[in-house]
């Protein structure tokens, strides 16, 4: 993307100088697309609040309703998957197929002249006219959890990586019970309903040790959902156990996992993970683990880390992956695209700008059509940026991030409060909403942090 | 998506045909654009007439900042850079002192050095003087940017002179342009709080005015963000804008977002409870992993002012038809956002900038410095093109890198 001299780019060209041709086309098909969506939404409002009125049956059903203070399974939800389809599909989610729009769906050679061809602002607007369909309401959801690293000692020596320790270093560490403990009471306390739980690739922890972990969580503070395990994880505790990953996942399930988190994905194409992250499961696998999940009812993320040794092409090939899997398994609830963080880690480059990620967040958003939630990184972006990433396609705000050790590791220590993050939605023009790992909404007040 | 339907729906119709038109916005376009909903939209006019003055360019400058003391007679409320003669970390720097810093540029001269500081009380003019014409000296090529016009004020009661007997002074011994503080706000009643002793909105304008007619060009700033309105910010940029229509002097404009730490002005609005007033935390970057909740931020900048930020800049693109640059400075802004505001009407990130006081006491937020290959890289890295320049935003022609290159080009006989 080498421009002539002194000439805009895609990235910094006038909107309103015009598109180029095959863009304009692709505007004016998703602008229909959309439009014909909104009348259609009018017109079946009235069947649609019949459905608010219940609550998706999920597997997690008990969990949640005991997990969120002052939560009603009957509160509204908004999240379009459980709008379009009150009743439960045979996974235990509803059918993500009802979010798919008509006409509005990318092909590559679509996806490749946006992102090549468009100017950032109109892929802003594409995307935010996308997210309306989507979430018409004009709420921007986040969700107070701790980001427990249970252990740094990690045999993967990712080279983007600035939170591992090999075994036997001095630094490594892996929490004890207590430690647990005290986190989640603190997390309790602070209003959070999830703890986000990943860790290294420890050589010598049997998948016991975990199944013991989360067991123990469930039992000592059975209101808590628990996000764990990113599919690399699991690909590890498989290898290590000599057991198929859906045994592996309905054994944590057993233990009482909740939902697994999209981590590990970096960018889903082989030949960027053997440069980046050669010791952790291929992409294939990655999507497989994610399959398998959704299979057993649990629903995931999936996240992409971009910015670092991947071509364009290839961030191309990771949303469509996730798209090709999330038609076929229909368990993503969001999509989080953040940026590498060069500080302290072996790979050595810039990193991207704020114009490269908006860029990158809006495409995701117009690719991602049967994904229902993108999510802001204002940890790795700043609140500006993330603020800003409201109207480039994002409808929510990701979490409260009460405690994240591994972006911090690589330099960058943004942190937020609760009032900032919804003093940051509200002067976007949104009303800020707490919601849970299910993207269901957790009643408005925040409780009071507990005294002492 | 956006045409003229889409300004029109957004009740920003007249403001779209003006702005393709190229005709002057009346301060009513100014608050319109400051009420309406959907930043992407205001963003693409300001981007819209930025790129149409300025292409893709993006200029930043090899520069030092010298904050030559630290004290002062004014007591701005949104000062943490001030201090009263005799106070513990008062500083004031020695003639030499000042010249190292000029001189130490590892061999890379700088194409701007930038003399600010507090209106010190025994920093005579002559003082100044004598410095410039040294400085001259040591650094020819450099452009001598020095004081704000509220400094020039200062001498002129000091010295029992005229500001125009001033100007011409530091004219002769050197000086080509005035920096562009001392703005803040003019409406009167905002700026009785924020800077009672200061001079006042018309006499900034005033002294502008004529450093302009002496031939010293000058910056110009606004300080947002804080208790004015979006009005006031209006008329601000308006003010601006007419003092260029008559005097003409007016390089880059600067808009400057208030900065939440360390001052008199951010304790009492936080105390106020108002937006962005947080708790004050140290910004040490050591992390606290301790319960978070309700705990102070390391964040400086209120972090829902982003918008905010962006669409100030491209406001003040669109209304300031006059002034040929904006100005990102990414030392206050922070980097990403600095970036973001490429594309929100400004053209220009300043320098690699040694050494910055005034904003990072306040608690800016930014590294305090970058090089120029950092910020090469960065410019291009946004889908623009970096325009190294000096101080009056003249292309740098030749850097002595470049100069270097071609010389081992010749010798190895790659240019015949």
């Amino acid at each position: 993307m080498i421009p002539p001299e002194g000439q805009p780019t895609p990235l910094s060209r006038s909107a309103l100088n015009g598109e180029t041709p095959a863009v304009a086309a692709l505007a004016r098909r998703l602008s229909a697309a959309h439009a014909r969506h909104a009348g259609h939404e009018e017109q079946s409002a009235l069947s649609f609040q019949k459905g608010f009125a219940q609550s998706p049956a999920s597997l997690h059903k008990r969990n949640e309703a005991q997990s969120i203070p002052g939560d009603s399974v009957n509160s509204p939800t908004f999240d379009a998957f459980a709008q379009a389809a009150p009743e439960a599909s045979s996974t235990g989610y509803p059918s993500p197929a009802r979010v798919f729009i008509e006409g509005a769906r990318l092909n590559r050679e679509d996806a490749e002249i946006l992102y090549r061809e468009a100017s950032l602002f109109l892929l802003g607007a594409l995307a935010h006219q996308a997210r309306l369909s989507l979430h018409p309401q004009n709420i921007v959801t986040y969700v107070a959890d701790r980001n427990i690293n249970y252990s740094n000692i990690c045999v993967c020596a990712c080279r983007f990586c600035a939170f591992f320790r090999p075994p036997g270093h001095p630094e490594g560490y892996v929490l004890t019970r207590p430690e647990l403990d005290r986190k989640i009471r603190e997390t309790i306390a602070l209003g959070g309903t999830q703890i986000l739980m990943q860790g290294g690739h420890h050589p010598d922890l049997p998948l016991s040790f975990y199944e013991d972990m989360i067991a123990w969580i469930r039992d000592t503070h059975p209101g808590i959902h628990i996000h764990a395990f990113s599919p690399p994880e699991i690909v590890f505790f498989a290898e290590k156990e000599g057991l198929p990953e859906e045994e592996v996942i309905a054994r944590l399930i057993r233990s009482g996992l909740h939902s697994i988190p999209g981590g590990g994905a970096e960018v889903l194409v082989d030949r960027v993970r053997r440069l980046v992250s050669p010791n952790k499961c291929s992409a294939p696998r990655w999507l497989g683990v994610m399959e398998k999940a959704h299979a057993q009812g649990l629903r995931t993320t999936a996240t992409m880390m971009f910015g670092h040794e991947e071509k364009d092409e290839e961030r191309l090939d990771h949303l469509f992956a996730v798209r090709e899997t999330q038609d076929k398994s229909g368990g993503f609830t969001a999509f989080i695209p953040w940026t590498f963080q060069p500080a302290n880690t072996g790979l050595n480059r810039p990193p991207e700008t704020a114009q490269g990620y908006l860029r990158m967040l809006a495409l995701s958003r117009l690719v991602l059509d049967n994904v229902s939630s993108v999510q802001a990184s204002w940890v790795t972006m700043g609140p500006h940026i993330a603020q800003l990433a409201l109207y480039f396609g994002a409808n929510d705000f990701g979490s409260l991030m009460i405690e994240e050790n591994v972006v911090a590791a690589a330099g960058v220590s943004f942190r937020l409060s609760r009032e900032e993050i919804h003093s940051i939605i509200s002067r976007a023009g949104f009303v800020p909403r707490q919601r849970t790992m299910n993207y269901r909404l957790v009643d408005q007040a925040p409780p009071r942090p507990a005294a002492g | 998506m956006f045409d003229s339907a889409h300004y029109q729906r957004l009740g920003l119709g007249r403001v779209h045909e003006r702005v393709m038109a190229g005709l002057r916005l009346s301060p009513e376009d100014g608050e319109a654009l400051f009420a309406c909903p959907d930043i992407l939209a205001v963003g693409a006019l300001a981007h819209h007439v930025r790129t149409r003055m300025h292409g893709a360019k993006t200029y930043f400058v090899r520069n030092r900042h010298i904050n030559y003391s630290n004290i002062c007679v004014n007591r701005c409320r949104f000062c943490a850079f001030r201090r009263d003669a005799g106070q513990e970390d008062a500083f004031s720097l020695t003639k030499e002192a000042v010249l190292q810093r000029a001189l130490d540029d590892n061999g890379h001269p700088f194409a701007e050095i930038h003399v600010v500081g507090g209106c010190d009380p025994s920093l005579h003019l002559g003082w100044f003087e004598d410095l410039f014409r040294s400085l001259r000296e040591l650094r020819p090529h450099a452009v001598l940017k020095a004081f704000t016009v509220a400094e020039i004020a200062h001498f002129a009661r000091m010295e029992d002179c005229s500001v125009k007997d001033v100007l011409i002074r530091l004219k002769e011994a050197g000086v080509a342009m005035l920096t562009g503080g001392g703005a803040e706000i003019f409406n009167p009643a905002v700026r009785r709080r924020l800077c009672p002793e200061k001079i006042t909105g018309s006499e900034y304008l005033a002294i502008a005015g004529k450093a302009h007619a002496l031939g010293l060009a000058s910056n110009c700033s606004m300080l947002f963000g804080h208790i004015e309105a979006h009005r006031d910010r209006v008329e601000h940029l308006c003010a601006l804008r007419q003092q260029q229509d008559a005097s003409g002097g007016f390089v880059c404009f600067i808009p400057l977002a208030f900065q939440w730490q360390n001052n008199d002005l951010a304790r009492e609005l936080k105390r106020e409870g108002q937006p962005g007033g947080k708790e004050e935390s140290g910004r040490d970057g050591n992390m606290d992993f301790s319960v978070q909740g309700s705990s102070p931020s390391p964040l400086s900048a209120p972090a829902d002012s982003g918008l905010d930020r962006l669409r100030t800049i491209a406001v003040a693109r669109l209304l300031l038809d006059n002034i040929p640059h904006i100005k990102a400075y990414w030392v206050m802004l922070g980097v990403k956002t600095a970036q973001a505001a490429l594309l929100f009407g400004a053209d220009d990130l300043d320098g690699t900038i040694m050494e910055e006081h005034i904003g990072h006491m306040a608690g800016a937020e930014a590294a305090q410095a970058m090089t120029r290959t950092e910020l090469e890289a960065m410019i291009q890295n946004c889908g623009l093109t970096p325009v190294n320049r000096d101080a009056l935003f003249r292309t740098v022609p030749v850097t002595r890198e470049k100069v270097k290159e071609e010389l081992e080009k010749l010798s190895s006989g790659a240019i015949s």
